[in-house]
């Protein structure tokens, strides 16, 4: 069943290049040129796919983006690809979707004689009662029998970019007002981009048969050709209009190749200073029974595909519409030796519309719409009804509505379209500063109007910019008045359903269903029918659904309003938002100096925040589970080194700097003798917790403060904000040493002597570096500073030196103090020393809790001021009951604690969330048990309490104890040893 | 969004951080009872229009500055 053809000459393809693609696996040929839709129509492929919910046949209905039924799977993995934006490539490989086993033979036709299950609400009223998990149970069946292509969960192969451009002037299409905007803004000088979706310039010249507008292309296009101030991208989709006139281009590249770096796509983010929207217009349908029959298309698509592609239908054609645009087509397909049968909906046509129709030997019919369409798998009669009844055989059954302007891009950003009585069409309802519509999309669709239009908004572009320009030429011709009668339903009720969108299968029945049951505003409209949710959005048919329900509720279609249009304005692959930024390049991530070093040493590295950090090595064992009881007991009972460069550092310099940390932290800061260091806890204003750390004092002006890892470039930046903009007046630079300074932690009641070892012309007795002391020493000429800190509870140091010169420093610890079996120990065991001596961490400082939340409200200065000590002291903050922090043993042999467990007493019925929960858990190699930090209701009043950890996620409770968070050398001995 | 940094010129807003609210006055250091420290930290104005906020230069000079930013339309004023 042939209902197309290929002409013998004519049209745009290169009949010199044959090009062979694969449909369903079966080999076909078409010419360099084609679109995937051009191609299949040449070949005879009317009916290409099955429909979304009733697999009814259908066929190609539009040759633009517009295009709601030829969706198709390409290559392997890329699905809902309309054929009418595919290039036709040597090796295409296009699959059918949702017919099975093909569109020609589909067992799941059996839909359609359920269709009584279809209508709107469907999903809503069936699924979503009358139990609750209805719609679960229902759900699969659903998707198997109904939807569009499926999705794939292989690597998409290809290879995607992202681009940043600017220009002076956008212009968006290159139909004549794209053409003459570009020109004429780019004479001026100004940086002109002109985009266009299609793979050629021209827009609808493109469909044109006459040579003088074909030759008024060929000038434009080379004039902007030879302006080296003027990109113009075919291929390339404005998709998204967002503030600041920043505007997100798809560029599809013409040839692709992974392997050598070639990208399939680039999403270019342009920052335009002017934009001129040259958008269109696209044909609307006109709705009537069985008006989704495979080889019911669009008019103008009907004449594209004779003028460009040279297909035409096999002889016959019935043309119905409401305007006079669809008379070019007839004429065109009279021309071309076409039978062509004309309805139209009007009774008065214009004259020379008429005589021309008569001097073609074409049949008129005025008055006159579509009762109903047949044709099982391709339309083959249309009876005709209204002023005139007829039944006419066919081949192509070809409609106009109307056009509608494409305003989608005009009004992403946020200004609604209007809706013109005049055109029967909704057009752009204003423009932002500097932002300019030019031809069809302003309702002006005549070719001449669309040149004037370029021009003057071209000249008004640059004009913002002092330029001057001058206008295009335009060919010889003059515009005829667009003359419309809006029809929105059927003219006589067929048997059929009559769609309204031929995508989401919704009818005109549909419509009314949801004004009966009170979905009248436009958008409950679309939710509860699904109309324009497919991937067309709704081009061809959201603005007869606004028209048919603003009937159906009697108000003027202004008032039934749009929809909102958002980006993007065609469908884009995921791949090319993410471009580059996949794999490893996912996020950026940070490496400490010592990263070498730890590689070195057999680290395994985790992920923690944006850093790499070491977090276990290999001569502790090969899992962590393992490993970091080896390496704790290492630090308990000899020596272990200690990678801690993510520390946060920062310099605070001047004369006010003890002043000011005297202010920032809960703790006094003031007196801090030079060569000591301090730990002490920051606020928010809010008074809770922001970070803690320690500070060294260097000098009477020098500070050297360090932060947790996580929170080091909040601390900086708020040192800064205080510095800058509240506390002018403190004499004050902070300037940030994390990425230039690295730390490392000796760390183990063997610590003096492997300091000692590497040191040996320093003092390093504790009566000269005793616990919170400072020491300078040189390493090789090097300054190294030397902190007496212990963040393990053991005898330790922090030893910090330049950046470049840690990994020799490490070296030298792991050399010199090898007798003392020193070795380094990760993450795993630095998290885990730490909750045996009870001291927080990123997991308590979680940025809910206070001071007395973590045990630390006798730190705050009583007088002093500090930052957040006002809101601190709110009621609820300083209630009694508060979540505070205990320390946790657990009580049962052959258990395990969990990290967030929730914790209840032991007399509680085990259900909600609990009196609190664990933050951090360790085996304790000292304890020989389980330990855990956690916040609990009442904190330590409940200390000595049984208490349940409870976890839901594996259906545990363990029986714990509340204890002391200090599970170890309470008194500090080894602190101070 | 592009911002003009007072330093640098004009950049991306990727580069910057925002800081809150300008138009609030910050109690002195050590003053301010609860209520002042309060309404400073909790109770903001919403205006749909012009605004003067804080930013950082956060991924340039690091400078904080004021910036006006009409909130509905995202137009960017005057930087100080």
């Amino acid at each position: 069943m042939t209902a197309f053809r290929r002409l013998e000459k004519g049209g745009r393809i290169d009949r010199g290049k044959p090009v062979t693609f694969t449909f369903d696996g079966k080999p076909l040929s078409g010419f360099a040129g084609d679109t995937l839709a051009s191609a299949l129509l040449a070949n005879g492929k009317t009916l290409t796919s099955r429909s979304f919910k009733y697999h009814r046949p259908r066929g190609i209905v539009s040759a633009g983006v517009e295009e709601p039924n030829g969706l198709f799977t390409i290559g392997k993995n890329e699905p809902n690809i309309p054929a009418t934006t595919v290039d036709l490539t040597d090796g295409l490989a296009v699959q059918s979707q949702n017919a099975w086993p093909s569109p020609d033979f589909d067992l799941m036709a059996v839909n359609s004689l359920l269709s009584p299950l279809f209508q709107s609400g469907f999903y809503y009223k069936t699924f979503m009662g009358p139990f609750k998990k209805s719609w679960m149970f229902y759900e699969p069946f659903i998707r198997r029998a109904a939807g569009l292509g499926k999705g794939s969960y292989e690597k998409d192969s290809d290879r995607y970019d992202t681009a940043h451009e600017f220009c002076d002037v956008l212009v968006v299409g290159s139909g004549p007002a794209g053409l003459a905007a570009a020109l004429t803004a780019g004479r001026s000088g100004a940086r002109v981009v002109l985009v266009e979706q299609d793979s050629e310039f021209g827009g609808q010249l493109l469909s044109e048969r006459t040579a003088d507008l074909e030759a008024w292309r060929k000038v434009q296009l080379a004039e902007l050709a030879s302006l080296s101030n003027v990109k113009i991208r075919a291929r390339t989709t404005a998709q998204g209009l967002y503030d600041d006139n920043f505007v997100v281009l798809l560029q599809r590249h013409e040839e692709s190749d992974a392997a050598k770096g070639k990208p399939r796509q680039t999403l270019i983010s342009l920052r335009a200073k002017s934009i001129i929207f040259a958008t269109g217009a696209l044909e609307r349908p006109l709705v009537f029974s069985n008006n989704d029959r495979p080889g019911v298309m669009l008019a103008s698509a009907v004449r594209t595909y004779l003028n460009r592609f040279a297909v035409a239908p096999l002889k016959r054609a019935v043309i119905v519409t409401n305007n006079d645009t669809a008379y070019l087509t007839a004429f065109d397909l009279a021309e071309a030796g076409i039978a062509v049968t004309m309805a139209d909906h009007r009774k008065v046509i214009p004259s020379d519309l008429l005589s021309k129709a008569a001097m073609l030997g074409m049949a008129m019919f005025p008055g006159t719409g579509v009762a109903d369409v047949e044709g099982a798998k391709q339309v083959s009669r249309v009876q005709l009804a209204g002023a005139h009844s007829a039944s006419i055989e066919c081949d192509v059954l070809a409609m106009s509505g109307g056009w509608s302007p494409a305003v989608h891009l005009t009004s992403h950003g946020g200004i609604k379209p209007i809706y013109d009585e005049k055109l029967a069409a909704f057009v752009p309802g204003g423009f932002a500063a500097a932002h300019f519509g030019a031809g069809a999309v302003m309702g002006r669709f005549g070719t001449q109007a669309a040149i004037k239009d370029g021009n003057d908004m071209g000249a008004r572009a640059v004009a913002d910019f002092g330029k001057t320009t001058k206008p295009v030429a335009p060919p010889e011709g003059k515009d005829r008045a667009y003359h419309i009668l809006p029809v929105w339903l059927p003219a006589v009720a067929g048997k059929g359903k009559a769609f309204v969108d031929v995508q989401s299968d919704v009818t005109v029945k549909d419509i009314r269903t949801a004004h009966q049951e009170g979905y009248v505003s436009v958008e409950h409209l679309k939710r509860y029918t699904t109309l324009g949710m497919g991937t067309d959005q709704g081009k061809t048919s959201n603005i007869n659904a606004i028209a048919i329900m603003a009937g159906l509720r009697e108000v003027p279609i202004m008032q039934a309003g749009t929809t909102t249009f958002r980006p993007p304005y065609t469908g884009l692959a995921v791949g090319a938002i993410a471009g580059r930024t996949i794999g490893h390049h996912f996020r950026p991530y940070r490496l400490s100096p010592l990263h070498d070093a730890n590689k070195a040493s057999g680290a395994t590295f985790i992920e923690a925040g944006l850093w790499m950090r070491a977090w276990y090595y290999a001569w502790a064992g090969n899992s962590p589970e393992t490993a970091y009881i080896r390496e704790m007991e290492l630090v308990r009972k000899g020596v272990g080194l200690a990678d801690v460069s993510t520390l946060g550092k920062i310099d605070v310099q001047g004369p006010d700097a003890a002043e000011f940390l005297n202010r920032v932290y809960v703790n006094g800061f003031a007196k801090l003798p030079v060569g000591k260091a301090r730990y002490g806890v920051m606020l928010n204003d809010d008074g809770v917790v922001l970070d803690d750390g320690t500070t060294t004092r260097i000098s009477d002006t020098q500070f050297y403060l360090t932060t947790t890892t996580a929170q080091a470039g909040e601390v900086m930046s708020w040192l800064e904000y205080l510095l800058q903009v509240h506390w002018t007046d403190l004499k004050v630079h902070v300037t940030s040493l994390t990425d230039e300074w690295a730390g490392m932690a000796v760390s183990g009641p063997k610590s003096r002597e492997a300091l000692q070892l590497a040191f040996p012309a320093a003092d390093v007795s504790t009566g000269n570096l005793p616990y919170m002391g400072c020491l300078e020493v040189n390493f090789d000429g090097v300054p190294i500073r030397l902190l007496r800190l212990s963040f393990s509870g053991e005898l330790a140091y922090e030893v910090h030196c330049p950046a470049d010169h840690a990994h020799a420093l490490w070296e030298h610890f792991l050399n010199v103090a090898a007798p003392l079996g020193i070795k380094p120990y990760g993450l795993e065991a630095l998290a885990s020393l730490r909750i045996e001596k009870g001291h927080v961490a990123g997991l308590e400082l979680d940025h809910r809790n206070t001071l007395d939340d973590l045990g630390l409200g006798k730190m705050a200065g009583k007088e002093k001021a500090y930052i957040g000590k006002e809101l601190r002291l709110r009621e609820n903050l300083q209630a009694p009951e508060r979540w505070s922090l205990v320390g946790i043993e657990l009580m049962e042999e052959g258990k395990k604690l969990r990290g967030g467990s929730i914790l209840f007493s032991a007399s509680d019925e085990i259900k909600g969330h609990g009196r609190g929960y664990i933050t951090s858990v360790t085996w304790s190699t000292e304890l020989n048990k389980f330990i855990a930090l956690g916040l609990y209701q009442g904190g330590l009043k409940h200390e000595g309490e049984d208490i349940i950890c409870a976890f839901p996620l594996k259906n545990e409770q363990m029986k714990a104890r509340i204890v002391s968070p200090h599970f170890i050398d309470r008194e500090g001995a080894r602190l101070n040893a | 969004m592009r911002i003009p940094c007072p330093h640098c010129g004009e950049r991306d807003v990727s580069e910057f951080r925002y800081g809150g609210d300008a138009t609030k006055t910050r109690p002195k250091h050590g003053e301010g009872d609860l209520k002042a420290w309060h309404d400073y930290y909790f109770l903001f104005d919403n205006p749909k229009g012009p605004h003067t906020e804080y930013w950082q230069h956060v991924l340039g000079c690091r400078h904080w500055f004021k910036l006006s930013r009409n909130t509905a339309t995202n137009e960017i004023g005057e930087a100080s």
